[in-house]
């Protein structure tokens, strides 16, 4: 009997150190002794299709389609930033209060300040790493751009040397008009004056 | 007529039914220690066709987990990033480096990165990411420490067990959304309070924002 128990000891310590321990890191795909119906024949987002020739679940756009979202009407200031005559919009076209900037600020430290810095002077985290080209808000051609224009940035790329592509997939329109709210409160906040400061609060900062 | 069988048989048949015990014993452990998700998937780390390492990019560099999951807030399905995504900082910071010719070839051409699929659900599952992150959950209660990762592998089994305890006990998780310091993106962050300040702060969120995880059957399988 004693060999018995070794035998079967032997064989606990083989199928162990075959299977492993919990949290091992392996490459392979997880084992799956009975599917269930875990794998279902709809398609999921991001996912292979054999149907399809180029093996993806989500369909691109076919060409010349425009998103039901999307106005069709060109001169709609809220989602391309230009005036009816087609010159920049000069003036943000949504309400700008608290909550608009607080979205932009939020906004902004997300898609913005690893390259534009959180004070928006170009020297975000990235500089360090060889994004050299990244301006500031504060030089003389950011700050003589227009609303409109800070937004088209956003929607489709930067036009000066097209160093910066367009976040519009990660921004809606309102969310754009939220960040150039707040690009426009960095720009201001760096040209402030002790004139700014409301007359209750200057002591706080010992003006 | 000699004996067939030595005097020390009479024990065998109790000796057996003890060893079948010994046996089912080990059995029984095998399966509970094996047979769950916990083993078969927790540590999951395939091979990815491009070495991107989130230690590198969401914790050296600090970018946010929405730059480029930039759908978990909207959607239930917490999208992987675009090739143009890549190329925003890629075009000009290590443009030429050969790890990323697959992504720069992406992005030339529209083919997709074959990025493999870590994380899953069964299919008889409903998962919404979006319900949870803007109530405040963090990434790190079901991802773990992604930001600490060099190859991303799952580090919570996301068996029903671990679903419902949490559904069960949300205060433990629950994070203030208007305090910046406790977004949700923010793998480091525990309350300054301990256990007892985590649950008291859970407890005023659930009424303030009524937060009901469902635990019935048909919340998650429907
Ligand atoms: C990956 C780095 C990166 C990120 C992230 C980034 N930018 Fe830029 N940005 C640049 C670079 C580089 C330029 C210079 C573009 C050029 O010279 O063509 C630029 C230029 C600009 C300009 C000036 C364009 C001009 O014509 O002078 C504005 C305005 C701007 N960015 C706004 C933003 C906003 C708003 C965001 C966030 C939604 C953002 N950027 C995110 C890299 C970035
Ligand atoms: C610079 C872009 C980028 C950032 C920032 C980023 N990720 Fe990712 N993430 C990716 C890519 C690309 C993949 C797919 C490749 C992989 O799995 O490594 C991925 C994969 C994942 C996966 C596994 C998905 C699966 O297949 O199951 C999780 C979970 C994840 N990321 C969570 C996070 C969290 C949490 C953060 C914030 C701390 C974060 N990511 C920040 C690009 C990014
Ligand atoms: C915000 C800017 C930024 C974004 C977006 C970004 N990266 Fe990076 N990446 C970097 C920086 C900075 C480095 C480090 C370069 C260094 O070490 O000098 C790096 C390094 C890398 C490397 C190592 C390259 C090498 O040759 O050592 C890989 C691979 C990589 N990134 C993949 C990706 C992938 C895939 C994505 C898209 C999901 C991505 N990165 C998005 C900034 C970025
Ligand atoms: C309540 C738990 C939970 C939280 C919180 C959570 N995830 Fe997930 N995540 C999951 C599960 C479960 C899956 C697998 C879903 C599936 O089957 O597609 C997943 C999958 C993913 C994927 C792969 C794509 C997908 O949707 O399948 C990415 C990327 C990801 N998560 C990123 C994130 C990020 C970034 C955050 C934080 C902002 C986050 N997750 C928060 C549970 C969670
Ligand atoms: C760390 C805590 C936590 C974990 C883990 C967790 N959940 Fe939740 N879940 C919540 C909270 C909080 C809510 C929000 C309830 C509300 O909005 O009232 C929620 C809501 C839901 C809902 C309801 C969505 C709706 O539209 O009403 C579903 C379905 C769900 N969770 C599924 C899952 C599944 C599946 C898992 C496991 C993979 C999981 N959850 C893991 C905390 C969690
Ligand atoms: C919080 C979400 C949630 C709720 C509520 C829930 N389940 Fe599940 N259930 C899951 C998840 C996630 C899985 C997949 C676990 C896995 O991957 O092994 C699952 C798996 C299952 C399975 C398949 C188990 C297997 O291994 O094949 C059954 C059966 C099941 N659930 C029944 C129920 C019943 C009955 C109820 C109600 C009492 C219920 N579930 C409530 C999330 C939930």
């Amino acid at each position: 009997m004693r060999h018995v128990y070794f035998a079967t000891f032997l064989i606990v310590v083989l199928a162990v150190s075959a299977l492993g321990f919990r949290g091992d890191r392996f490459k392979h795909p997880p084992l799956e002794l009975f599917p269930d119906m875990d794998h279902q024949a709809h398609l999921k987002p991001q996912a292979e299709s054999a149907f399809f020739t180029d093996g993806r679940a989500d369909r691109p756009l076919p060409p010349n389609v425009v998103a039901a979202s999307l106005p069709l009407d060109a001169e709609d200031g809220l989602f391309r930033g230009k005036a009816t005559d087609n010159s920049w919009l000069k003036t943000i076209p949504v309400a700008v209060d608290a909550k608009l900037l607080a979205r932009g600020q939020d906004r902004y430290g997300i898609y913005c300040a690893p390259c534009h810095g959180a004070l928006g002077d170009g020297n975000g985290i990235t500089k360090q790493y060889g994004m050299s080209t990244t301006p500031s808000y504060l030089d003389e051609r950011r700050l003589g751009l227009t609303a409109g224009e800070i937004f088209n940035v956003i929607t489709n790329g930067s036009t000066q040397n097209k160093n910066m592509l367009p976040y519009a997939d990660k921004l809606s329109p309102e969310d754009r008009w939220a960040v150039v709210a707040y690009v426009r409160a960095l720009q201001r906040a760096q040209r402030g004056s002790p004139a700014d400061v409301p007359a209750a609060n200057r002591k706080e900062l010992g003006l | 007529m000699s004996k067939l069988f030595p005097k020390s048989a009479n024990r065998l048949p109790l000796q057996i039914l003890l060893y079948l015990f010994v046996l089912g014993g080990i059995a029984m452990a095998g399966i509970n220690y094996y047979a769950t998700n916990k083993w078969a998937n927790v540590g999951y780390a395939p091979v990815q066709p491009v070495p991107y390492s989130h230690k590198l990019h969401a914790g050296q560099l600090g970018i946010d987990c929405r730059y480029c999951h930039s759908n978990v807030e909207k959607s239930g399905f917490a999208n992987l990033p675009t090739a143009q995504t890549c190329m925003n900082c890629h075009s000009q910071v290590k443009a030429d480096s050969p790890l990323l010719a697959v992504v720069r070839q992406s992005y030339e051409t529209g083919a997709a990165v074959p990025w493999v699929q870590i994380h899953m659900t069964p299919d008889y599952v409903y998962f919404n990411h979006s319900v949870h992150v803007t109530r405040g959950i963090s990434c790190v209660d079901c991802h773990g420490r992604i930001d600490q990762m060099e190859i991303v592998a799952q580090d919570k089994s996301l068996t029903m067990g671990f679903c419902l305890e949490c559904h069960r006990a949300p205060e433990e998780h629950l994070r203030d959304l208007r305090d910046p310091a406790q977004t949700v993106t923010r793998l480091d962050w525990i309350h300054p309070g301990g256990e007892k300040g985590q649950a008291d702060q859970g407890v005023k969120l659930i009424q303030a924002n009524k937060i009901a995880p469902p635990t019935s059957c048909s919340g998650c399988h429907r």
